[in-house]
């Protein structure tokens, strides 16, 4: 568009998406500089969640640290007390039962159906459907009493252990867990019916934010978000770590159904997929899961050998690898924990040039990034 | 590819940017460079067709008592081999070129690692503090941090 | 009215020393007083059955403590809003902070006065009932933009700009969409466009079987009134989830109420005017309204249009709770690439129509086949 000598004069416009905001999916703040409704710019500022996580780190024990964990991403808990306890683990070099590692499977792919319902559930009602999240509400329920079953708690669980899990799984859990896979499975397709395919929907999230594949890598994109660009790499596949070699299942890689590959359509989709997936994985776990004891003997005062090592498993929202130092003692020396979410920012001031305010919505919720991940 | 034939194809094109290799107890292993050749090693690893180091897993800064280090974890998704790199640096004024043009993904990580630990990375295209208020004083993950008593008249 | 004061004053001998100027205002006063307590009534149980309604729809049960069945919630809600704290922000302009609320509601209060509830129940049959309407609700985009500039908060002037041109972008398909209603009817007054829909046994003789092009017009004006109304898929301008609720953010207490009342008395003004234009109106079926006793035609005539309306009002509410929201530049889009062609070739399709079959509607030429 050339402009006109004689035209009125514009400024841009700096908004604050605050702290405080419905759609920013936690203490997220956006600094948007806009030209009307389209942004020029959008910077985020982070650090309104942080806990100082890996310092603490370093002055608890490794059994110790088990808490604080739960509280890296509250809505996969399980998923990262097992990623600890796995990464304990490689570096210590301890042999867990398989009981335990088949519990710890089960309740990783519960969580992970629980978390992208609660991603699915908050991106359609950013979108404006209210109607979705409750259902997805409803569905979750029944996890966390499958949860409270298996070790008491329904939001942090704190249930893995190092060298396996704290609790057995009392009886009528395996049960009652296929029951829920019975009653969930057909729910994706209704969600699918009501919401996924629905045009104004679609129209809201093709198109928008494309990401291709190797920028995607660039980046540091991880999870459903490195799989929506295209790129088929899932942990739990490519580099296995404990049972997940026993499961046949695929790998959901988004394939620009309804616009370009590496849109907003395409992450929101390998999520739903993504859940079918766990569903077919959770089915053979209860399935072929053998008896035996569910803790290897830990000396109680633990110090694992000198030495350093890097675990990585496959959170819903990304990859969460911890970086563990060992100087022999029975504090950790050094964690560091790199969370999908964290990563996944350094895209967004890229990917948000140009946007709509609206998009920068449906930006955030096609990330699903989560506060407590990326503070720590 | 095996961490000792990478050390050597590294040691061979470098020299004596290249320390060491630390292999026992280490999972990867870590390749130990001299700071100032960082930027160069970098992107020989990504663009270099064997190796192909085209994702950075995890970047940290480290305290070690004695001395300061910047661990890099690499990982390539065509070979499915992955590497680490680290650079020693001194405690007094520890700074090394940045790789967010070479892996931007680094940025928010480096930024990370600046804002705890005071590691500056030159060259950086935004190198501010990330996790703590920019008026914040000290850099908290340092082993011999002292914790203040009051900020902005708040007793901490 | 006049004639209304005339025949009151002849009715009741001790008002015979009223100057008939002072009876008129009275009775003027009066159905203006029996309209408002409609309309806030409708307004508040609006608002609960709407909670339940979305309760329905979402496996919950909506609200449900206080009162039975929590019927009361709305009573409660007012209550709460009244004894709220009166915030005007800081650098608030104040006299048009506290002004705005009052040109929505104003907006969407002054279109009762036309709708025609019953045979002989319209506050005023004004002769250009449908272009009034069109005016007075457009008083709401002033009260709008107001609230958004006068809250001195970035969010609300984004909400309030979205709100302008939203509902000014689609005033032009709601009243293109309307005016077929007006060809049928050949009058511009509500009830001359309801009398026009009686006979051929109820059902048949609506707007909405009359012709294909009313078929689609009536689709068309549901639509595009939904967007009037700032209703999900169109409501930008309160996007609870994008703008912290738009233009009204820093509005509390019972300026916050006026306007979520305005809100759901536009819902009304839209159903109403739908079933006016399209439905039948007050038409009872098998009946000629104007035929039966004054009290019962009024009665009936008075339920039907009252069904009617709230049927359209529950399935304002049920798209509500079911589509997601459309970005601003689709909206646009939607507006003057679609909504707006479709609307002149309706048009268009309608006077053709009425050229051609001189004024015959598809149920009339069935009914004349069978004589």
């Amino acid at each position: 568009m050339t402009a006109r000598p004689d035209a009125l004069p514009t400024q841009e416009m700096t908004i604050n998406m605050g702290p405080q905001h419905p759609s920013t999916h936690g203490v997220l703040r956006v600094i948007l500089t806009t030209d009307g409704e389209v942004v020029t710019r959008a910077v985020p500022d982070i650090g309104y969640l942080h806990r100082a996580l890996e310092k603490i780190g370093e002055r608890v024990t490794y059994a110790q640290y088990m808490p604080f964990t739960d509280r890296l991403d509250y809505l996969a808990s399980m998923n990262c007390n097992c990623a600890w306890a796995w990464a304990v683990e490689k570096l210590a070099g301890i042999e867990v039962p398989e009981r335990a590692e088949y519990l710890r499977v089960i309740v990783c792919e519960l969580n992970r159906i629980s978390s992208h319902l609660i991603a699915f559930g908050s991106y359609t009602a950013d979108m404006g459907a209210f109607t979705p999240f409750l259902y997805a509400i409803r569905e979750r329920e029944r996890v966390n009493d499958l949860f409270e079953m298996i070790c008491g708690s329904r939001l942090t669980y704190n249930y893995a252990r190092i060298g396996g899990v704290s609790g057995d799984a009392p009886p009528g859990f395996l049960e009652k867990t296929k029951e829920f896979l019975d009653y969930f499975e057909p729910k994706i397709d209704e969600y699918n019916n009501l919401i996924s395919y629905n045009k104004i929907f679609v129209h809201r999230l093709a198109n928008v934010a494309v990401v291709p594949a190797s920028e995607a890598v660039a980046y540091g994109l991880t999870g459903p978000s490195l799989r929506g660009s295209g790129v088929p790499f899932d942990l739990r596949k490519d580099e296995p770590y404990s049972v997940y070699p026993k499961f046949d299942f695929k790998v959901c890689v988004g394939a620009g159904e309804r616009g370009t590959t590496g849109d907003c359509f395409d992450r929101y989709m390998v999520r739903i997929n993504e859940m079918r997936e766990s569903v077919k994985i959770l089915r053979q776990a209860v399935a072929q899961i053998p008896d035996g004891p569910v803790l290897a003997k830990v000396p109680r005062v633990f110090k694992p050998p000198v030495g350093e090592s890097y675990f990585r498993s496959e959170c819903p929202r990304g990859e969460t690898g911890i970086y563990l130092i060992s100087d022999g003692s029975v504090n950790p020396f050094r964690l560091k924990i790199r969370t999908g979410s964290f990563v996944t920012m350094n895209i967004f001031e890229k990917i948000t040039r140009g946007l709509m305010i609206a998009d920068i919505v449906a930006v955030i919720g096609s990330f699903d990034i989560i506060l407590p991940e990326i503070d720590r | 590819m095996e961490a000792q034939a990478i050390f050597d194809m590294l040691k061979g094109k470098f020299g004596d940017g290249v320390v060491e290799l630390q292999r026992e107890g280490f999972s990867p292993a870590f390749v130990v460079v001299a700071p100032a050749e960082i930027k160069a090693i970098a992107r020989f690893l990504r663009d270099d067709p064997s190796l192909a180091f085209d994702s950075l897993m995890c970047l940290s800064g480290v305290d070690y008592k004695e001395r300061f280090a910047v661990a890099y974890h690499l990982f390539s998704l065509e070979h499915r081999h992955a590497i680490g790199l680290k650079a020693m640096l001194p405690r007094e004024n520890p700074s090394l070129p940045t790789v967010d043009d070479v892996w931007p993904a680094a940025n928010f990580q480096e930024r990370e690692a600046f804002d705890l630990y005071g590691i500056v990375f030159e060259g950086s295209k935004d190198l501010r503090r990330i996790l703590l208020p920019e008026d914040w004083e000290g850099h908290p993950l340092r082993k011999d941090y002292k914790y203040p008593d009051f900020y902005h008249g708040i007793k901490v | 009215m006049e004639q209304a004061a005339l025949a009151l004053m002849n009715a009741f001998p001790p008002l015979a020393g009223v100057p008939p100027w002072a009876v008129t205002l009275l009775l003027i006063v009066a159905a203006a007083v029996v309209i408002l307590v409609f309309a806030l009534t409708f307004e508040g149980v609006g608002s609960l059955v709407l909670r339940k309604v979305a309760g329905d729809i979402q496996a919950r049960i909506g609200p449900n403590r206080v009162g039975p069945n929590g019927i009361l919630q709305f009573l409660a809600d007012g209550v709460k809003l009244v004894l709220k704290e009166d915030i005007i922000p800081a650098n608030a302009d104040r006299l048009l902070f506290k002004l705005a609320p009052y040109f929505v509601f104003v907006g969407s209060f002054a279109a009762f006065v036309v709708v025609p509830f019953g045979v002989g129940l319209i506050a005023a049959d004004l002769n250009v009932g449908i272009y009034y309407v069109m005016a007075v609700t457009s008083l709401v985009v002033v009260g709008v933009l107001l609230a958004g500039w006068a809250s001195n908060n970035k969010w609300a002037l984004l909400g309030g700009m979205r709100a302008a041109a939203q509902i000014v972008s689609y005033e032009v398909p709601v009243g293109m969409a309307l005016i077929p209603a007006v060809l049928v009817a050949g009058s511009l007054s509500l009830q001359d466009i309801v009398r026009s829909q009686e006979g051929l046994l109820g059902i048949f003789g609506w707007n909405l079987f009359h012709n294909p092009f009313t078929f689609f017009s009536f689709f068309l004006y549901f639509t595009a009134a939904q967007a009037e109304t700032n209703q999900t898929p169109f409501d930008l301008p309160e996007a609870e989830s994008e703008l912290v609720s738009g233009y009204n953010v820093e509005y509390s207490g019972i300026r916050f109420g006026l306007f979520f009342l305005a809100e759901f008395g536009d819902m009304f003004i839209v159903a109403a005017l739908a079933t006016a234009c399209f439905l039948g109106g007050w038409n009872v079926p098998f009946l000629h309204a104007g035929t039966l006793p004054w009290i019962w035609g009024n009665l009936l005539s008075l339920g039907v249009f009252l069904a009617k309306a709230f049927t359209m009002v529950l399935v304002m509410m049920w798209v509500r709770w079911t589509l997601p929201r459309l970005r601003v530049d689709q909206l646009m889009r939607m507006s003057w690439k679609y909504l707006v062609p479709l609307t002149f070739v309706n048009l268009l399709g309608v006077s053709l129509w009425l050229l051609v079959f001189k004024g015959k509607g598809i149920p009339g030429m069935i009914a004349s086949l069978f004589g």
